[in-house]
């Protein structure tokens, strides 16, 4: 693999970036770029592209364009994964990514880029490795704008506890070697992602349910962890454990760096945490969930006397009363030709809206609580509604982010850093799970 | 400073650049530094700001040093007398007792690509090699792959080769991973680096010290080797299994690649490979950057070419989710094609249903189409949910329905009268040209079983004046033709009417070429007519194509963990926009000036790019590997098309009847020979063709098996190392049937061999070959590899 150019463009198409680390072709390819990446239609593939002899590789990361060209025989596997490991570390040194956090640290990021690769060659991606050859500080963005505020709820919707890290904590850059103030702070996260499809019938026809434990260190110098994960944990279909309510999954792979040698007995995860944010351990659960699926929606389409679409829908959250989902967003297909929206929701803080172009209905809910259910009467005027166009309607795609609960009922039962590190220090343990995909037929 | 133009920005820069007051205090000269750079990064050309900044780079603080050497190396090429002055401080640093200092030192002086420089640089550079910090080592061997990129056509130093190939035992394993990049590219004339067995040896042992970059990029040099003995091959792969299971997406297909280089010639091996990376490549399939998604299906997608049920029980990790763009259903949709089965047939069309009515209309119209390539083995359970689509009346859904309906039916006639059925109604709703061409060709070839189907076509003749398509205005004269054929009365009138427009008033002389095609052929009689336009309805070759056979991993090895998977949409489904199927079978509508030899109506055409099904016929005992003759090789390269084949074999046929029998014409041979091998026209066409395409023989066309005559064309080019001369290599084989040993006698068999053919006639199948240019032996050498083949697969026919 090799790397002849490497650039990083905006959305919009401004060169952020730009380095030539063999001198095999000009920076005019910046621009063949941009034409040709915007010149793609829908369904067209972008990551490859090709100019003459040579070749784009391309992933998107926080809105901007991170750009390789290379040669023909490279292996895509390593490319894509190494421009997503680069975006990783220009967001662990630059706080965040974003056009600005770029811009503002560009000579930082000149200099990761010198270290990182030579020649075309990975030389180090390891920030362990990377922080002693770093010079350069970075420059925060502005630490409190509204982007963050309206962020606040990502992680811990209730943020006057003061148990919760804010959301805002864990997006600031990661610390030098030469800077011995700021806070050491660790946090490790459990992030689920769900796929679920119930079928029309209100049958579960498929779930999945995706996981890791991302680590995000902040201490100097942390020389090892131990997580312990639940006892009952186990791995595969035939093994059970423990007498409690197993918590199964189906596979699970583990960062090269982690020890297992405790892993067998007592489900303790052994590492030592370099600086800046790495996934520990992924695992995934097939076709299986422990509870019911979270939520659960009661359809009843219909046409009114005055040639009008009706669209009851009931939606029942089935969490456990303690949880809360936060930002639900239901999608719902309407058939082509629909004009407009009338609605009725059962609350005021609730809102949808018909969008033309997508010809979806998009119904908003700030949060539902565990074992209450909302709903909500939609009326759309489509001029010739025929009892086919009723068929368009669905399937309904459900968004949602349900903090401090997982799916798999994966728990961190301890946290422990040793030696004990001298000083203040906070670890933070914290539960989101995501809906990657939660799709229910009509 | 977003208000001043470039060039005041450059004279801004540089006034601040020189100033004293500046230069004195290190802190804003640093920023005054970090502002040139962030005018060259938004494209600035700062190029005349060169002197100030080589005075710029005498300086303590390595963040300014560093800064003015991104600087440096950006524009030294426009000044290269100017770096000569850099390079006397850069040569300083290199003696710096920082080795951070050093390493940069040196990195920067190797990358000013100056090769007047380069006499200034090569003794630091040695010096680097042997220095104490790692970090200096590393820059210097990458430094001796610059430097020799700088000299091309350069000697290269034995020295420093040997120096380099002595580093690869280099205690940092950065440092050995750099030696064998800079090996390659120093070396690169010669082959790259050497593979040895103890190089082999060391690097496998120590893959695990690298990081995932470095193993993976150890892991691909590593394919060049061949191991000396078997037991010393699955030591290594059993060295290696645990990196065919890693997490990472990189080290995994690297090691993938290699087990599949290594294993080339153990296809179970190989296979038991493949089973194991199944975990992670699905793992991969999940990642979280969509790229990286994308990149994992597009090699899925490979694998199955060779094993088709390598992930069927896996099939919902293939559906789609909510959020994902176009293109990643799209693969996913494709990688679902693949993985049908009965059990999962059910789930997968509920699932591809429920995409159809998407509200991006090329998700829509991929799973439309997805639908209909399942129609080609389930054909009831698809039909009934695309003829539920028409009930939509969704324009664009209508359209890619009937497309789809059009190409199922020609693949499985059986399925017409299902169709005929749904079609009444489409044309009210049908706005662009290829759905409603898909529904002309349907109408033309169903007519008679659509009750509407004349006033269906009476309306759009009406409204030909205002057509803009010519392919629509051919289609449709086609198909109003088509009907004439079967529903004269209802259809005459108005196919005067539309003859007379297209011949008259219409521009496109494509379309009035066609129509007074068919005005002609009309004056010649109904029955000529008939002959011409007698339409295939379907192509039966497809339709036992449609479990592809597995192809063996050569197919597709070589473009494994490259970008070229990710280029090329790999299966050649569903292409939306394209004309009647006919057209695809590219071969030419029988005419009457065409030999009856090559009489279309009988031969099924195989397409080119469906190669064979050798894997399954596991390479038999009795068939020689391709080139097993010493001096000639056979290769299906350059391809030659059937139309090609077509003028080529005529030719032949009329300097033949000039010359009479004579051996050679001017322009080459042709033989005629027969082979006793009387099963082999009751062996099926696939695993004929990939008998044939194992000794890269391609066939071009054939009858279906047990059917008489049997014929089978086929072509190859061989090619003579000793007199590096090729040949192409045309032939026909032709079996006329056991009870009729005195074969069709029309044109064909004047020539002498086969008159011997009398009593074990009925075995006999009779090949006729033509070579271009003439080349007895290499033309010997063929005949002796299909005699093999022919012989092999007879005797399997019979034993079975």
């Amino acid at each position: 693999m090799m790397i002849s150019q490497l650039f990083i463009l905006s959305s919009k198409g401004d060169h952020l970036i730009y380095k030539d680390y063999r001198g095999e072709a000009g920076s005019d390819v910046i621009d063949v770029f941009y034409e040709k990446v915007t010149a793609l239609t829908g369904d067209q593939p972008p990551v490859v592209m090709s100019h003459k002899d040579l070749h784009f590789v391309h992933i998107r990361q926080g809105g901007l364009y991170w750009v390789a060209t290379t040669t023909a025989d490279s292996s895509p596997f390593s490319i894509i994964e190494f421009l997503n490991r680069l975006s990783g570390l220009v967001k662990d040194y630059c706080g965040s990514l974003s056009e600005k956090a770029i811009q503002m640290n560009f000579a930082l990021i000149y200099e990761l880029l010198d270290e990182v690769l030579d020649y075309g060659y990975v030389q180090t991606t390891s920030s362990d490795v990377l922080k002693n050859f770093i010079q350069s500080e970075a420059v925060s963005s502005k630490p409190f704008s509204l982007f963050d505020l309206s962020n606040v709820g990502l992680f811990g919707a209730e943020t006057q506890q003061n148990k919760v890290a804010p959301s805002s904590a864990a997006t600031r850059p990661i610390q030098s070697s030469r800077d011995p103030g700021g806070k050491s702070e660790i946090f490790v996260d459990v992030i689920e992602k769900m796929s679920v499809v119930i079928g029309s019938n209100g049958v579960l026809m498929k779930a999945d349910i995706e996981g890791e434990i991302r680590v995000k260190c902040y201490m100097p110098s942390c020389s090892e962890m131990r997580i312990g994960l639940n006892e009952e944990f186990s791995v595969g279909k035939s093994q059970l454990r423990g007498y409690g309510a197993a918590v199964r999954v189906d596979e699970c792979s583990f960062h090269q760096s982690v020890q297992l040698d405790e892993f067998q007995s007592h489900r303790i995860l052994r590492l030592c945490p370099s600086q800046g944010e790495h996934t520990v351990m992924q695992y995934r659960l097939s076709d299986e969930l422990p509870s019911a699926p979270p939520f659960r929606l009661f359809p009843s389409v219909e046409r009114d006397s005055a040639g009008r679409l009706l669209m009851y829908l009931k939606l029942r959250c089935d969490l456990p009363p303690k949880s809360t989902a936060i930002n639900l967003s239901a999608s719902i297909p309407v058939p082509r030709g629909s004009v407009s929206l009338s609605q009725e929701l059962s609350s005021p803080d609730q809102s949808a809206e018909l969008q033309l172009q997508n010809r979806t209905v998009f119904w908003k809910i700030p949060r539902l609580c565990g074992g209450t259910q909302l709903s909500a009467l939609f009326k759309l005027d489509v001029p010739g509604l025929s009892s086919a166009s009723m068929l368009e309607v669905g399937p309904v795609g459900l968004s949602f982010e349900l903090p401090k609960w997982t799916g798999t009922g994966l728990q961190i039962r301890f946290l422990r850093l040793s030696p004990v590190h001298p000083g203040p220090s906070q670890r933070w343990v914290r539960y989101v799970t995501h809906s990657d995909s939660y799709i229910i037929r009509i | 400073m977003p208000y001043l133009s470039g060039k005041e920005t450059v004279k801004e820069l540089r006034r601040a650049l020189s100033n004293p007051n500046i230069q004195s205090d290190p802190l804003r000269y640093r920023n005054t530094v970090l502002k040139v750079i962030r005018a060259m990064s938004q494209g600035v050309d700062v190029s005349d700001l060169f002197s100030e900044m080589v005075k710029a780079c005498a300086t303590v603080d390595v963040v300014q040093k560093k800064l003015v050497y991104v600087f440096l190396c950006c524009y030294a090429h426009l000044n290269p007398e100017l770096s000569l002055l850099v390079v006397n401080t850069l040569r300083k640093d290199c003696l710096d007792p920082n080795p951070m200092v050093r390493s940069l030192a040196l990195r920067s002086m190797t990358n000013l690509r100056l090769p007047s420089l380069v006499e200034y640089v090569e003794q630091p550079l040695t010096a680097g090699l042997r220095d104490r910090a790692a970090c200096v080592r590393r820059v210097a061997v990458l430094g001796w792959a610059k430097l020799h990129n700088l000299q091309p056509g350069s000697e290269i130093d034995g020295a420093v080769v040997n120096e380099l190939y002595s580093l690869l035992r280099d205690p940092d394993p950065v440092v050995m991973v750099n030696c064998l990049r800079a090996l390659e590219e120093v070396l690169k004339d010669e082959g790259g680096v050497v593979i040895n067995k103890p190089i082999t040896h060391h690097l496998l042992n120590r893959l695990k010290e690298c990081d995932t970059w470095g193993q993976s990029e150890v892991l691909r040099v590593l394919q060049r080797y061949r191991p000396q003995s078997e037991d010393e091959l699955f030591d290594i792969l059993s060295l290696l299994d645990s990196s065919l299971v890693s997490p990472h997406p990189p080290v995994m297909a690297a090691t993938l690649s290699l087990f599949l280089s290594l294993c080339s010639s153990l296809p179970a091996v190989s296979q038991a490979a493949l089973e194991r990376v199944r975990g992670p490549l699905l793992a991969a399939c999940g990642s979280g950057s969509r790229e990286m998604r994308f990149t994992a299906l597009c090699h899925i997608q490979l694998l199955l070419r060779s094993i088709p049920g390598l992930l069927g029980e896996h099939y919902k990790r293939f559906f789609c989710s909510y959020a994902e763009p176009a293109y990643i259903k799209r693969r996913k949709m494709q990688v679902l094609v693949e993985l049908v089965n009965d059990e999962n047939v059910v789930m997968i069309l509920d699932e591809l249903k429920g995409y159809c009515t998407d509200v991006n209309t090329d998700t829509a119209q991929t799973a439309i189409s997805a639908i209909g390539r399942i129609g080609q083995s389930y054909s009831d359970k698809c039909l009934e949910i695309l003829t539920g689509l028409l009930g939509l009346k969704q324009d664009q859904i209508t359209s890619a329905v009937v497309q789809t309906i059009r190409d199922l039916v020609w693949a499985c006639p059986q399925c017409s009268d299902a169709v005929s059925s749904a079609l009444e109604g489409c044309e009210e709703v049908l706005q662009d040209s290829q759905g409603r061409q898909a529904l002309l060709w349907l109408l033309g070839a169903y007519g008679e079983r659509i009750s509407s189907s004349p006033y269906t076509l009476e309306a759009f003749i009406d409204g030909v004046r205002s057509e803009t398509s010519m392919e629509l205005k051919m289609e449709l004269l086609t198909s109003t033709m088509r009907l004439f054929l079967c529903r004269p009365a209802e259809t005459q009138d108005m196919l005067g009417r539309l003859l007379h427009y297209c011949i008259e008033e219409e521009r496109d002389m494509c379309v009035r070429g066609q129509a007074l095609l068919y005005y002609r052929l009309l004056q010649r009689g109904i029955a000529e007519t008939r002959n011409v336009l007698q339409l295939r309805r379907s192509d039966p070759s497809m339709g036992v194509l449609i479990g592809r056979p597995a192809e063996p991993f050569s197919q597709w090895v070589s473009s494994f963990n490259t970008l070229e998977p990710l280029k090329h949409c790999s299966v050649e489904v569903e292409s939306t926009s394209r004309g009647s199927p006919e057209h695809l079978a590219s071969i030419p509508k029988s005419n009457a000036d065409l030999p009856d030899d090559l009489d279309c109506r009988q031969l099924e055409m195989v397409h080119l790019g469906s190669d064979g099904a050798a894997q399954r016929l596991g390479c038999p005992a009795g068939l020689p590997a391709p080139g097993a003759e010493p001096s000639v090789t056979l290769s299906l390269s350059p391809a030659v098309t059937p139309e090609e084949f077509e003028r080529l074999w005529t030719q032949r046929r009329a300097s033949r009847s000039e010359q009479e029998s004579a051996d050679e014409g001017d322009d080459g041979t042709w033989i005629e020979d027969t082979i006793r091998c009387g099963a082999v026209p009751h062996c099926s066409p696939q695993s004929l063709h990939a008998a044939m395409q194992l000794v890269n023989i391609q066939t071009l066309a054939f009858t279906p098996s047990h059917s008489l005559p049997w014929k089978v064309f086929l072509y190859t080019h061989t090619w003579r190392a000793d007199a590096s001369c090729s040949t192409l290599v045309l032939g026909e084989l032709l079996y006329a049937g056991e009870l009729n040993p005195k074969r069709p006698a029309e044109g064909e068999t004047e020539g002498n061999e086969q008159t011997q053919a009398t009593a074990d006639g009925d075995k006999d199948v009779k090949v006729t070959l033509r070579q271009q240019p003439h080349d007895v032996s290499a033309l010997r050498v063929f005949l002796s590899v299909l005699t093999t083949v022919l012989h092999t697969l007879s005797s399997e026919v019979e034993s079975e």
